[in-house]
């Protein structure tokens, strides 16, 4: 395996008040250049924790316990705050959850598609105009033009997405955290979404942290996998080889309870109560509990 | 599209501005004090006394005296000052000006320093600072503008003599302007001896009024501010590398003006209110100094006419309002 492009050690996170519920426990966790990484598990299990974390965009409530974040080596959560806004603007892109609420309402597509390039890349007029045109048909937008000078209520979620994708890939980043950039989407939008992340990851050679609850997304996307139950990582590998032959329990059962598209609705499975109350006590004797809100 | 949009809010002016005529001159007819026991000379006679009842129209009914009043202000005429003996419309127009300049130097200034400080409170993340500004925004909300206004003279009039208390400019300069838009026109004519000492005249009470607009901005934006730099859209302006203010200046800014312009126009028409007691410290040539000298001397058509020009400028400042807004909010600019 090439170096880690990402590469989390022992984070720890809990939440700031006292009991100081731990989110975390000492998650390790690599992602590859070029390599698509599926973070997955439950709500609550605190996988989109470990995002905000990369990101810097914890909420109040929560504060890191231990453990490091090397990005191309160096220590995202040691770097002074300069450093940590220059690597996140250019290195490090976000495709983030809701289409609808990750736009400004008031700002045209267009100057919201080329801040960074604007900021960073000190482009202007007719050059960032075409980089423009030419990241939205990189993302298979018709009439580019058009849609630069529109203003998002007036495009789709779909499009709103794409849009989303093309402003993550505009600075060529190293790393992306798509942080279930599907989940907003209606079921035939999310399998075009999903090949597009897909083929411009591969294209650009971008490393994905690929955050979902969804295995059939993990199965399509992803080539390799860490499963995440209350905090703790309980089984992480090749997605072929996971899903093959899950070796922990839960991954079975998560897998059980997925829709899959070539199986009828009764073929899904809610995870059982026995291994509920098996993985709880797991978790007790680390002094975790599972949260039921992240 | 856009004429009907507009005749409609002419015609919603007109419906306001009679039913303001109508309230306002049943009530002032209604409320005791009498115009003409407040003009005529001690020991005049009951024949005099209703000779100028008569002259004035005083002895009519109400509803005739309504429809005589209405048939002159239709042609423009709102009649004669009682107290004053001169047009109602000439004595607006040459005090209006001032009140307007004085206004708008008051709007500028509060919305200056309640933007200012509610961006500044974005940028600071330690508690203190918060904590700091809602306490000093607290102090501020609960300080009416005539207690300013008493405070300033105090400072800068008394204690610190540098400000002029009194006035709109200096009798002694020589001022042949054609308007009496002062500071605009002074401004415009580059006469700048003229436009500072309008300005020193116009600081303390155009503050009194500003600090409680300032005020209220400061706390509708500050909470604004902060809830749209939690929605996403700013969250993503931040993983991209913009620092604080940036997000700030462009991208929650203009979303959070949206509550907090609703809201500085309803303060504004307050502010024309503040006016009457603000310029009557200050001796400023006004309209709201003007309405006081009015309602004293129960001087029925100026006092008429001087609650159809509020009424005229409340309505102005809330199409004011509803035109920014669709310059804000591009959901609502088209249909």
């Amino acid at each position: 395996m090439s170096p880690a492009l990402l590469s989390i050690a022992g984070l720890s996170a809990r939440l700031k008040r006292p009991p100081h519920t731990p989110l975390l426990r000492s998650v390790d966790l690599e992602v590859a250049p070029g390599e698509v990484h599926g973070l997955v598990g439950e709500s609550g299990a605190g996988k989109s924790t470990i995002g905000k974390a990369i990101l810097g965009i914890l909420p109040g409530a929560i504060e890191l316990a231990g453990g490091t974040i090397r990005f191309c080596g160096e220590d995202l959560l040691a770097m002074p705050a300069g450093r940590r806004r220059e690597i996140l603007g250019s290195q490090i892109a976000l495709i983030p959850q809701d289409p609808m609420t990750s736009l400004n309402p008031s700002r045209r597509i267009g100057d919201q598609l080329t801040d960074g390039l604007r900021l960073k890349r000190g482009l202007n007029g007719k050059a960032l105009e075409d980089k423009a045109v030419s990241l939205l048909r990189d993302v298979q937008i018709n009439d580019p033009e058009a849609v630069l000078r529109r203003y998002p209520h007036e495009l789709s979620g779909g499009m709103r997405q794409r849009i989303l994708i093309a402003a993550a890939f505009s600075m060529d980043p190293k790393l992306i955290i798509a942080d279930e950039p599907t989940t907003a989407l209606d079921v035939t939008v999310q399998k075009e979404v999903l090949r597009l992340i897909r083929s411009m990851q591969a294209s650009h050679g971008t490393g994905v942290l690929f955050v979902t609850h969804d295995l059939g997304v993990v199965a399509q996307i992803c080539d390799r996998v860490t499963v995440l139950y209350g905090g703790m990582i309980v089984e992480q590998g090749a997605t072929a080889d996971v899903l093959a032959a899950p070796s922990h329990p839960y991954t079975a059962a998560l897998m059980a309870a997925s829709p899959r598209h070539d199986q009828t609705g009764s073929g899904m499975q809610p995870i059982p109560a026995s291994l509920t109350a098996a993985l709880q006590g797991e978790l007790a004797r680390h002094g975790l509990e599972r949260v039921t809100h992240a | 599209m856009l004429s009907s949009r507009a005749l409609r809010q002419v015609v919603f002016a007109i419906v306001t501005l009679f039913g303001v005529a109508v309230v306002s001159f049943v009530l002032l007819r209604v409320v005791p004090g009498d115009p003409i026991a407040m003009m005529i000379a001690p020991g005049a006679s009951a024949e005099d006394i209703a000779r100028l009842r008569a002259a004035y129209g005083l002895d009519k009914g109400l509803v005739a005296q309504f429809v005589i009043w209405l048939g002159h202000a239709l042609t423009g005429d709102f009649g004669t000052s009682i107290s004053m003996r001169q047009n109602v419309v000439h004595l607006i127009a040459g005090r209006l000006p001032a009140t307007i300049e004085l206004t708008l130097t008051a709007l500028a200034v509060g919305l200056a320093l309640g933007i200012g400080a509610a961006v500044a409170s974005t940028l600071g993340t330690r508690r203190l600072i918060g904590s700091t500004v809602d306490n000093a925004n607290g102090i501020l909300l609960a300080v009416p503008d005539f207690v300013w206004a008493l405070a300033f003279v105090l400072l800068f009039g008394v204690a610190w003599p540098i400000l002029p208390i009194s006035g709109r400019v200096d009798p002694r300069l020589a001022i042949d302007f054609t308007t009496s838009f002062l500071l605009i026109e002074s401004l415009l004519r580059l006469r700048l001896d003229i436009a500072r000492d309008v300005l020193a005249h116009m600081i303390m009470p155009a503050m009194a009024l500003a600090l409680p607009l300032a005020a209220v901005i400061l706390r509708v934006l500050k909470g604004a501010l902060e809830s749209e730099a939690l929605r996403d859209y700013a969250l993503l302006a931040r993983i991209r590398g913009a620092s604080r203010l940036r997000v700030t200046l462009r991208e929650t800014l203009r979303n959070a003006m949206i509550p907090t312009l609703a809201l500085t126009g309803v303060q504004f028409t307050f502010m024309f209110g503040g006016t009457v007691i603000v310029e009557r410290i200050f001796a400023y040539p006004g309209i709201g100094n003007l309405a006081i000298d009015a309602v004293i001397n129960r001087d029925l058509p100026l006092v008429q006419g001087l609650i159809l020009t509020f009424g005229l400028i409340f309505i102005l400042i809330n199409l004011a309002v509803e035109a920014s807004f669709a310059l804000l909010n591009p959901r609502l600019r088209h249909g």
